[in-house]
């Protein structure tokens, strides 16, 4: 047999801190998505599967308003003010979409099955459902190719690390990435719509009885969800412009949810760590490996190990036990 | 709650006003690097006077159960390759059909979806009726091994207007005609358009599928010395950060894609979008219109090798063409197609009309097609093959002429 | 709780075992059906059997206009997909419908048997090679080795963990098989193997274009199947495997060692999974490393819920529709995956147990043990009783 796996460390030292920073860009992507998974299982202790089309619906608002704004395939020629309206209109529309279609989403899969109290399993399965639909209805509509590229920024290099390029996209999205994080965790301890999600979280019987609606507490989760995916979305589209068609959120979303259960699902602060980790440790073994399969299999291979250590992910799971 | 609801709205009237303000202009912001010598692009080539017609000299005659089937993707993710087939075949069905009132073929499709799995279903069928005595498939390289071996037993003798798995031809069956160059026909092409550009290095980037594996490795010994590195990506793959920086580490003149152009469009535009600066060279696998879509502006960059002619280029086709397509100008393999159709078709109105005959009619074929010379080995590959430059420019693909 | 009555005879497990009715109605009669079917004496139970196997095994040689999938695709060989689905779906069936362990990942099973049965008949591989008939024994064996070794760290886990990590398995599978070279990733393997024989024209009988051989082998294999299961169901590892997919903490309270059956449920699972994989190598006698991609196991899923899950004979049922409706209606193949994600949805919400319901049939003497009950309490009721009562009875 021919000699399969073979690691060369030299390149992973040659190219270590652009995979880093790389590895770090997706993973504030990924960490936002992640959210939206951890909240929902906070809340409901189920898995939202249809939150990757949540997500690339978001995307694909996020496009289709670019488009209309006159953004395409060229580096917009604009001063940096009009692009950042822009792109603060982009978001917008992207957090809306995304937003709308979590709320269909709990309407429709969730809400109908809670009402007759249904087990987990058809839970489960109505959401991988409602993923399949909104996949499709995407195909139907705009074919199996992805939208044309757009292209917001003429992107360049800010600073280097040891002769590494450190390019504005790349600062711009992890430190949204961190901001959303300790923002959400804030909302999540301070807010009265936080401490609501808590509750529930912690013992839904208990809170219905001291006054918390809880119905509004699930939709609501959802609806935070999807704003959050709609954050993510923009970033997507920015870094990977010809990345939005229609299986583009169910590739993005298995990577998102494994970083949920990684760093602890039901966890905002695991959310965070699992995304970050999960990027970094995927484009390290990528490198390693030397080749781009290696990426999902390596980054699967870690999630069971760390699983068989610490069933409940690195953080633990519990979004109830977070204290304000 | 209302209070961010309120701010929501504020920001977004805000950035409204912005961007009504705002005015993109498509400037051309990308300067060519001017180190790179400038390829001459052919304008129009003419159809070859010698071409064999479709439509024939008017006089065949034969039954009227006489069909030939398109086997191969209809619907799915590979429904486009499969359309732009179809589209070749019946237009030359029709120019036939209007011509030649005592012979009307009929044509059949079956669906395969271009996958392996589901393709020995329709093959049965197209085999297990006997009015087909020719057929146009299979386009995939997967789906054509999983079924050659129906084919063969079944005496049906079939065209491939786009499988190039070189491997197909090594199976020993008499039924198999390719009518285009396979795998390893484009890879020693592939230094002489380097040479032309003076491109000196060149960075072998490779995906997952046979194709590209295969096309990779005839390729990279081609170039020799002038592989400075290569890499591997995967089909379905989106981001290409850590290939990315491997290659700008190498500062190569040349990237050499083996792939197709669903993963070698964003991976041109992340290249670029990253500072490469040199050129970017795919194979018909990345030539398409699509390329330049989902590259954008990046795509400027961008050569291609094929082992096709550029169909759209020969008015007389592109016009008809775009009747049977309802508006669309012929796409990859759409020449394939009418042409591998044109040989079925002659081949009938000389009385070629049951399965044996049909497949001795072509096996023994020798005429000149509208892409290229048509004449097999006892393997099935042609033995004349061209293969062409193409570039890209002004968001058009153009053609460069013979390598 | 556990009764221990003993195994029952194989021929009277087996007359139980089967409801098998080719002709679907619509759902709300299917109880009544269900009824039917259990209150019939023994012998015509038998008949009805023979009746409804005969009819399977000649479903290929009758070609009945509306129903059949040509002139797009081959009748005889739709028969065989559907069978292969089928057989697919039972082995599904007993990790998510008996064991309620939800497997996001089960083609790679599927892969790793039609893999066995490549490389151990393809010319194109080196390894010494063996009949075709024995690849699939051999493809159910390194495929319970594959569940066990991902049982083993995972079952451990609670439900939607094991749903992530069955995906990610699903998916180390398929990108394993294009990056080791031995595998031959896209290039794959051809002239896979198949069981011997050659017809009168000098063609083999189990040519990849013959559905009908095919078709037979493998319902012989559900046949198989089923008598195994039907008997597993209804012994101690039924019961368990009931059990823990009811309440996996009530099950482990009570002393039920939830992670052994689970790896029972997953092994079995595994086995079946790859017997499925290496007859659909051994059938389109090429195999590569496309199509073995998570919509595929999703398909699967969609089988075994639209069927029943815990009903082997809806897995069955389920199995073939969701082979025959893209092979029949090629138009609307495209939009497959948009009509069965539609059918999920709607299912779930009103009728979430599918079109055949559970059948927790819990006694190898169960039909005696009604009889009992019938004539105690003169209820008239007690086929439709809740699987807690019938156990009690049973005591």
């Amino acid at each position: 047999m021919d000699q399969w796996i073979s690691f060369d460390w030299e390149a992973l030292g040659a190219n270590f801190w652009s995979a880093t920073v790389d590895g770090l860009t997706f993973g504030g992507i990924y960490a936002l998505v992640a959210l939206g998974y951890t909240l929902v299982y906070g809340v409901l202790n189920l898995i939202n599967f249809a939150h990757s089309e949540v997500f690339i619906v978001g995307a694909y608002a996020v496009v289709f308003t670019l488009t209309s704004l006159g953004f395409g395939p060229s580096v917009p020629n604009l001063a940096w003010y009009a692009i950042a309206a822009n792109l603060l209109l982009a978001l917008v529309f992207g957090m809306l979409a995304s937003a709308v279609t979590a709320f269909i989403v709990e309407r429709v899969a969730y809400k109908p099955l809670r009402a007759k109290g249904a087990p987990r399993l058809v839970f489960l399965i109505s959401a991988i459902g409602m993923s399949f639909v909104i996949q499709y209805l995407i195909f139907w509509w705009r074919g199996p190719n992805p939208e044309p590229a757009v292209i917001m920024f003429q992107n360049k290099p800010v600073f280097d690390i040891g002769g590494t390029l450190i390019y504005f996209d790349s600062i711009l999205i992890v430190s949204a990435a961190i901001i959303m994080m300790v923002v959400v965790d804030q909302f999540i301890r301070r807010s009265k719509l936080g401490r609501g999600i808590r509750a529930v979280a912690q013992d839904p019987d208990t809170a219905t009885l001291m006054g918390v609606n809880r119905e509004r507490i699930i939709v609501s989760t959802f609806i935070l969800g999807g704003l959050l995916a709609g954050v993510a979305a923009l970033f997507y589209v920015m870094k990977v412009p010809s990345g939005v068609l229609y299986l583009g959120g169910f590739l993005l979303g298995v990577k998102a949810f494994t970083a949920a259960v990684l760093g602890g699902i039901g966890n905002v602060r695991g959310a965070l760590l699992g995304g970050l980790l999960l990027g970094l440790i995927g484009n390290y073994g990528q490198i390693l490996l030397g080749s781009a399969q290696w990426n999902d299999v390596v980054c699967f291979v870690v999630l069971i190990a760390v699983l068989m250590v610490r069933p409940e992910g690195i953080l633990g799971s519990n979004l109830g036990k977070v204290r304000a | 709650m209302s209070r961010s609801t309120k701010a929501l709205a504020a920001a977004a009237v805000l950035a409204l006003t912005l961007a009504a303000c705002a005015n993109t202009d498509d400037g051309d912001s990308g300067d060519e690097d001017s180190s790179t010598p400038e390829l001459t692009v052919q304008t129009a080539i003419d159809a070859p006077d010698d071409a064999v017609s479709p439509a024939g000299d008017g006089s065949a005659e034969c039954p009227a159960t006489t069909t030939i089937a398109y086997i191969g993707a209809e619907t799915g993710a590979n429904a486009q390759l499969g359309i732009n087939i179809i589209n070749g075949v019946k237009l030359a069905v029709e120019e036939h059909n209007a011509n030649n009132a005592n012979c009307q073929v009929t044509l059949q499709t079956f669906d395969t979806e271009g996958d392996p799995n589901k393709s020995t279903g329709p093959v049965t069928q197209a085999t297990n009726d006997e009015n087909i005595i020719g057929v146009v498939g299979l386009p995939f390289s997967g789906e054509s091994k999983a079924t050659g071996t129906i084919f063969e037993q079944a005496g049906l003798v079939h065209i491939t207007p786009s499988a190039t798995g070189p491997a197909l031809t090594q199976n020993g069956w008499t039924t198999f005609f390719r009518a285009l160059g396979n795998d390893n026909v484009q890879g020693p092409a592939v230094p002489k358009l380097t040479e032309k550009l003076d491109a000196k290095t060149v960075y072998v980037v490779q995906d997952d599928s046979e194709y590209g594996v295969g096309l990779a490795g005839t390729a990279t010994e081609a170039l020799g010395d002038n592989v400075v590195g290569s890499d591997k990506v995967t089909t379905g793959q989106k981001d290409f950060s850590a290939t990315i920086s491997k290659i700008l580490a190498e500062k190569p003149d040349a990237v050499f894609y083996s792939g197709y152009y669903a993963e070698g469009a964003p991976f041109n535009q992340q290249l670029v979008a990253k500072g490469y600066e040199g050129i970017f060279i795919g194979p018909d696998g990345v030539k398409d219109q699509e390329f330049i879509n989902q590259a954008g502006d990046a795509s400027a960059n961008a050569y291609f090798t094929c082992p096709c002619i550029p169909g759209e280029l020969i008015t007389s086709f592109s016009d008809a063409y775009k009747k049977v397509s309802g508006g669309d100008a012929p796409g990859t393999y759409s020449v394939e197609g009418y042409d591998a159709a044109t040989v079925l078709l002659a081949g009938i109105d000389e009385g070629n009309q049951d399965r044996a005959k049909l497949k001795d009619w072509v096996t023994n074929y020798d005429a000149q097609g509208l892409s290229k010379k048509f004449k097999w080995d006892e393997t099935g590959e042609l033995t004349e093959l061209a293969v062409y430059g193409y570039k890209v420019q002004d968001g058009q693909i153009v053609s460069v002429g013979v390598l | 709780m556990s009764t221990g009555t003993p195994m029952g005879g194989a021929a009277e497990s087996q007359a139980r075992a089967d409801e098998l009715v080719e002709e679907t109605t619509k759902p709300t009669r299917l109880r009544g059906l269900s009824d039917w079917w259990n209150h019939l004496p023994r012998l015509s139970q038998w008949a009805f059997l023979l009746i409804a196997v005969a009819a399977a095994f000649a479903l290929p040689l009758v070609n009945i206009p509306l129903l059949t999938t040509e002139p797009s695709n081959d009748w005889p060989l739709a028969c065989a997909e559907m069978a292969r689905y089928a057989l697919v779906a039972v082995g599904l069936n007993v990790v998510v419908g008996q064991a309620g362990l939800l497997d996001l990942g089960y083609v790679g099973f599927f892969a790793v048997g039609a893999y066995v049965a490549a490389l151990w008949t393809s010319p194109d591989s080196t390894l010494v090679h063996i009949p075709y008939l024995l690849t699939l024994p051999l493809a159910a064996m390194v495929t319970v080795v594959f569940g066990v070794l991902l049982g083993i760290p995972t079952l451990r886990l609670r439900g939607d963990y094991l749903a992530i990590v069955t995906l990610g398995f699903g998916e180390i599978i398929r990108l394993l098989a294009t990056i080791i070279p031995a595998l031959r990733g896209q290039q794959g393997f051809q002239e896979v193997g198949h069981p011997p024989g050659t017809n009168a024209e000098g063609n083999p009988i189990f040519s990849n274009s013959a559905g009908a051989p095919w078709y037979w082998l493998t319902i012989t294999v559900i046949i198989l199947v089923m008598i195994a299961l039907g008997n597993l169901e209804r012994s101690r590892v039924g019961r368990n495997w009931i059990a823990l997919r009811e309440d996996e903490d009530a099950a482990e309270i009570m002393g039920v060692p939830t992670f052994r059956y689970k790896l029972w449920a997953f092994g079995i699972g595994a086995a079946l999974g790859g017997s499925a994989g290496a007859i659909a190598a051994g059938q389109i006698g090429f195999v590569n490393n496309q199509r073995f991609d998570v919509q595929m196991s999703v398909l699967f899923l969609v089988a075994v819920v639209l069927g029943g899950q815990g009903n082997k004979f809806g897995a069955i049922l389920g199995g073939a529709i969701v082979a025959y409706i893209p092979l029949r209606f090629t138009g609307i193949a495209e939009f497959k995956y948009l009509i069965f994600g539609a059918v999920l949805v709607v299912l779930m919400i009103f009728r979430p147990q599918g079109l055949f319901g559970k059948r927790p049939h819990l006694l190898t003497f169960e039909r005696r043990a009604h009889k009992r009950i019938a004539n105690l309490a003169n209820a008239p009721a007690v086929s439709t009783a809740p699987a807690g009562t019938t156990k009690e009875a049973g005591q």
